[in-house]
């Protein structure tokens, strides 16, 4: 499977306000440990190296 | 003169003068091996065992004292079993399948390794190198005592080489003064600071890890369970970065404290500092008495080309890895029995001189695989930046929860032997459906037989492996006999050997090196087919 890089998230608006909703009252340093565990998670849910390879160049 | 640069745990070869010494002309060997450690003594024997005279030159009198590796793999203890040896390191060993995780006072999770069935040798075992050794040293007894032409000559040390084109003159120095060898073939099994890379101005690239580890071995009789326990970021007193303990036979355990590296070494080695330090991990109840103590760094690096000319290295002076994953001896071990066939075939004049480049082609493919392996589990335990530091740790944190987070948990993985895909001497696949363990370039997997186990089954020399179908009993090719091994379903009464040489397939015939390494595999005999492999196996195409 490819990257999917057009909109795929129904809800764009509820989901960004989520993603940002998970931060709240967190310090910097768990701020970021939460995100190191979110990118675990996601990439263990992806499962296809080739697709998170190409996530991590499109990222850069 | 020949001082002595450790102490030795037992004294196997004690220096005695022989007329050679006093030779008016250079005594001629065609093989020396320099370095009796366990890679010298492996490659010696092997090669004695097929039929090749071997002189072992070495600085000591036998094994320096202090466990350096503890845990064998089983490809090193099958290559021991081959050797002879390999039954009594089991029955020393200490076998664990059990293994804690913690990060801090965290217990992160328990993992239990039962390993796959069918196979005559356990998955590792703990053992002290030393007395790895000495059982690699009794083996060489028993091989003098059968006649083999191998000889170990302690408080020999090579002092210097140099390459005359047919031969190697090598000076050694000894008690009784110096003398000069000659020499067809050199092996160097010197260790990792090889004198004789040095001699030969040989480099030895790679990567210094700043970080030293204190190592204690302890004796306990207290029930501790043989289970093996690693920390990040262990929560006793001054431990460091990461700190292991392993169980090991004679009720001693392995305790490795990760220091970093601005350190005080001799006030690390003090003892009390030492108690003070396996106290606060063992708690205070604990009775120990500390067996022996070290401080060591590491480095991952190994040499460009392990052959040069008549000179071949071997072991740590080859390569060097970090010890995560225990693969410094169990990867010298594979280059002993790598090495050992081929030269052998070139000194009988069936291969040509090139077949030995493959040695090092070979092996240094597998040393780049340890050393990504160490280097990646050194950069899991000892973080070097922010973000890998937050990285780590979340898998640590994510790990106590979820079961995908565990295997990226990287404490060390277990060496296990490489597959020479795609190298020089590796054939082709032409079995569909076949496993993918077994492919041309894997070592054989084990598999029980009906009686005993198949790489027993197998020899030393080159085979010719038929499931289910015909072939010739026996065929040479250019001077080399291939011996049959025909198995069927009667013989394999786990299903095992079907499992994992047939796979999909219904009959099949594997091409197999005297490393039991797969050359080619194919549905049927075909003998111009096997013929060419064979070939390309022993360096003739
Ligand atoms: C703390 C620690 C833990 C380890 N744990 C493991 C583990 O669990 N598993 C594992 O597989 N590996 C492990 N290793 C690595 C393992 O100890 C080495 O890979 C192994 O000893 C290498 O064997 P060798 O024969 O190549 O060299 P060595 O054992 O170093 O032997 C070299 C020999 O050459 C001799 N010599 C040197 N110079 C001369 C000279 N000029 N003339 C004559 N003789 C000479 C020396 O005296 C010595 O006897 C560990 C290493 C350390 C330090």
């Amino acid at each position: 499977m490819a990257l999917i890089l057009q909109p795929n998230i129904p809800d764009q608006d509820g989901f960004y306000q989520e993603l940002l909703a998970a931060h709240d009252g967190l310090g910097k340093a768990e701020s970021d440990a939460l995100n190191a565990r979110l990118i675990l998670i996601l990439c263990n849910h992806i499962g296809d190296r080739e697709v998170i390879a190409a996530a991590l160049k499109a990222a850069k | 003169m020949t001082q002595s640069r450790y102490r030795l745990a037992f004294e196997l070869y004690p220096y005695r003068k022989v007329a050679a010494q006093d030779a008016p002309v250079p005594e001629r060997h065609p093989i020396v091996v320099v370095g009796a450690g366990p890679i010298g003594i492996a490659t010696a024997l092997d090669l004695a065992q097929r039929g090749q005279p071997v002189l072992v030159l070495d600085d000591h009198e036998g094994i320096g004292e202090g466990s350096r590796a503890i845990c064998f793999s089983q490809r090193c203890l099958e290559i021991a079993d081959r050797l002879g040896c390999g039954a009594a390191m089991v029955e020393k060993g200490v076998v664990w399948n059990v293994g804690k995780v913690f990060h801090g006072d965290d217990r992160v999770f328990e993992f239990n390794l039962q390993p796959e069935t069918g196979h005559k040798n356990p998955a590792f075992i703990n053992l002290q190198q030393p007395y790895f050794e000495k059982f690699l040293i009794d083996q060489v007894r028993a091989e003098q005592n059968n006649g083999l032409e191998i000889e170990i000559r302690g408080r020999n040390r090579v002092t210097a080489l140099e390459d005359r084109g047919d031969c190697i003159a090598l000076s050694v120095d000894t008690p009784d003064g110096p003398y000069s060898l000659h020499a067809d073939w050199l092996i160097a099994c010197d260790g990792a600071r090889s004198p004789l890379r040095e001699m030969m101005g040989l480099g030895f690239e790679g990567r210094v890890f700043e970080d030293n580890f204190l190592i204690a071995d302890v004796k306990m009789t207290a029930d501790f369970p043989t289970e093996r326990w690693f920390w990040f970021e262990p929560p006793f007193k001054d431990a460091g970065q990461s700190a292991l303990l392993h169980r090991q036979p004679d009720d001693i355990w392995r305790i490795d404290f990760q220091l970093g590296w601005d350190i005080d070494r001799e006030k690390e080695l003090d003892e009390a500092n030492i108690r003070a330090r396996v106290d606060s991990m063992l708690g205070p109840e604990a009775q120990y008495e500390l067996e022996w103590t070290s401080i060591y760094t590491f480095q991952c690096r190994r040499m460009e080309r392990f052959r040069h000319g008549r000179v071949m290295f071997a072991g740590d002076a080859a390569h060097q890895v970090s010890p995560f994953g225990a693969r410094g001896a169990n990867s010298g071990m594979q280059d002993a029995e790598n090495l050992a066939w081929k030269l052998d075939l070139v000194i009988r004049g069936l291969a040509p001189e090139d077949l030995l480049d493959s040695y090092s082609e070979e092996r240094v493919f597998g040393a780049d695989e340890n050393i990504l392996n160490s280097t990646r589990a050194t950069d899991f335990i000892t973080p070097k930046t922010e973000i890998s530091t937050l990285f780590r740790n979340a898998v640590l944190t994510l790990a106590h929860k979820h079961a995908f987070a565990r295997p990226l948990v990287n404490s060390g993985r277990l060496s296990v032997p490489c597959t020479y895909d795609g190298l020089s001497l590796t054939g082709e696949d032409r079995l569909a459906g076949g496993p993918a363990r077994t492919r041309p370039g894997a070592p054989c997997v084990d598999a029980p037989l009906r009686d005993g186990f198949l790489l027993d089954a197998l020899g030393s020399g080159f085979t010719l492996l038929t499931l289910n179908t015909d072939a010739p009993e026996t065929f040479a090719e250019a001077g080399i006999d291939v011996a049959r091994l025909a198995l069927g379903a009667d013989d394999d009464p786990t299903g095992a050997l079907s499992a994992r040489y047939l796979g999909q397939a219904g009959t099949a015939v594997y091409l197999i090196r005297p490393d039991q390494h797969v050359v080619a595999r194919w549905p049927a005999f075909d003998e111009t087919a096997t013929r060419a492999a064979l070939r390309r196996a022993t360096g003739q195409e």
